[in-house]
């Protein structure tokens, strides 16, 4: 396993160590703490870090919805969070 | 849907409990299989751990899927899990339910901003690489988890200012006297206790307010009549913490207020269906780690082993009733969210609104509460303490799963 990858967040191109769950990744990426919008447009980050309540979910590689905390991080990956 | 398989034993969740029942059964050649939804096994206190514990596991000849989600047990023996975006079936003759628990939160106004999070939550995202050196975190909260994750911040270079603990100093005394009869106990006390010098430890004491723009600023704590506010970079927040029963309601186990009903070999009212760890009542690793045991060898039909592991189990489980007396939620706590407050993070629904309805199913008819993503796993702990609604019966799937995976499944 290499000991960086590089993923795309929003466009911007970061690298992190291997096994970094997305939702660190997209904190790192900025340029906000919040990762989404709510249903009444409410900015969130995550709350629960360990899969339970979905406020760190994003889309990565075209699959939306996916709780990015849960979700290591992996060459190449493509995210996109919610903008600000 | 992908190949079927099938095993003697089933272990749902890879923490402490789950990890020891996975071990016992597998020891005793049943043939084993652990699923956990993170992608490494561990749970949430050995998250990032990869010593002994975990490795025995691996080598203990069980199958491990992480990265697996169960989602529905459509009829007993069953299990459909969900990996990535696929599905596939897993035919199992006994189950060990080892979910865990969550934390619980209690809604204030400002809650909801970026960078109030979960107190294992911001712990679970720092050892994930999450930068925390330099940070002003306040902790805040209920119960011995925020002196832990209190004092792994600080290890880590975090400015931790103060813990502001809701429960009255006289209750803690207690429950610290009570820690004489449990040794090990007492030394990890002391030890998080040398950790946390130079950390303020406020009893009686919890935040009423986060303020922020587009993000966390600073947090107002109450203690004794008065309040302070207190800048911060985060706020690590959890009101103790809530049994993961939602898989043992759905296999149709009894479950009452402390948690999942299991007699002397951790099996439930359920034949076959055995239950370890948090989800039988909060009780923390210990006592997760010797159910496990008694459950895993339970599931493999090695009475005798298991039986050798009943007093063991008994002596640690005496320690879980001084913990949840001692950290009893203070009824001024429900007087913490307004009417503005949002109480359903997944459908921004206030407590405002809620109040207008009497029940869980008006509630959800009129305002979508607990109808989200979520399904009701943070506000749901929330509304039944602050309004007094009893809960719902569960439905699957556990989780939200993509329309494509179910459909494939009831092919």
């Amino acid at each position: 396993m290499p000991e960086t990858v590089s993923l795309t967040i929003n466009g911007r191109k970061i690298s992190v160590a291997a096994g970094t769950p997305v939702a660190v990744a997209a904190l790192l990426a900025g340029p906000t703490a919040a990762l989404r919008r709510s249903a009444h447009g409410g900015a969130r980050g995550p709350l629960c870090g360990m899969g339970i309540c979905y406020e760190c979910r994003v889309t990565i590689d075209g699959v939306s919805q996916t709780k990015s905390c849960q979700t290591p991080c992996r060459d190449g990956m493509v995210v996109v969070t919610d903008e600000f | 849907m992908s190949s079927e398989l099938h095993f003697d034993v089933l272990v749902a969740g890879a923490g402490p409990a789950g990890i020891a029942a996975g071990c016992a059964a597998a020891e005793s050649s049943a043939r084993t299989c652990v699923i956990d939804d993170n992608p490494a096994p561990g749970g949430q206190i050995w998250r990032g751990d990869t010593s002994q514990r975990v490795t025995r596991l691996v080598e203990s000849g069980a199958n491990v899927m992480t990265s697996t989600t169960l989602i529905d047990c459509p009829s007993k023996g069953v299990a459909v899990v969900l990996r990535g975006t696929q599905s596939c079936t897993i035919s199992w003759d006994r189950m060990v339910i080892a979910t865990g628990a969550r934390e619980r939160w209690i809604p204030f106004p400002g809650w909801t901003l970026p960078n109030v999070m979960g107190a294992g939550g911001l712990q679970a995202l720092a050892k994930g690489g999450l930068p925390i050196r330099g940070k002003r975190v306040v902790v805040a909260g209920s119960g011995p988890l925020l002196l832990a994750v209190a004092a792994y911040l600080k290890q880590h270079g975090a400015i931790v200012p103060v813990i502001a603990e809701q429960a009255d100093f006289g209750k803690l005394m207690r429950f610290g006297m009570s820690l004489l009869a449990h040794p090990t106990k007492l030394i990890q006390a002391a030890m998080l206790q040398a950790q946390l010098a130079g950390t303020g430890y406020l009893s009686g004491c919890w935040p009423v307010r986060a303020h922020g723009k587009a993000h966390l600023e600073s947090v107002t704590l109450f203690r004794n009549g008065r309040t302070r506010t207190v800048p911060c970079d985060y706020l690590a927040v959890g009101f103790g913490l809530v049994s993961n029963t939602e898989l043992a309601e759905l296999l149709g186990c009894q479950v009452n207020e402390g948690g999942v009903v299991v007699d002397e070999w951790q099996e439930t009212t359920v034949a076959g269906v055995f239950c370890a760890g948090e989800p039988t009542g909060i009780g923390g690793v210990d006592i997760a780690i010797a159910e496990g045991v008694v459950a895993g060898y339970a599931a493999a039909g090695a009475k005798d082993k298991a039986r050798a592991n009943f007093r063991a189990r008994d002596s640690v489980r005496r320690f879980a009733v001084g913990l949840n007396e001692a950290f009893a939620l203070r009824p001024d706590l429900k007087a913490l969210a307004d009417d503005e407050t949002i109480v359903c993070r997944c459908e921004d629904v206030t407590l405002g609104r809620l109040k207008a309805r009497h029940d869980w199913r008006d509630g959800k008819l009129h305002t979508r509460c607990g109808m989200g993503p979520c399904q009701g796993r943070v506000c749901g702990p929330a509304v039944e303490w602050l309004l007094g609604w009893p809960r719902t019966s569960v439905r699957p799937p556990l989780y939200p799963v993509p329309i494509g995976s179910i459909s494939e499944v009831r092919k």
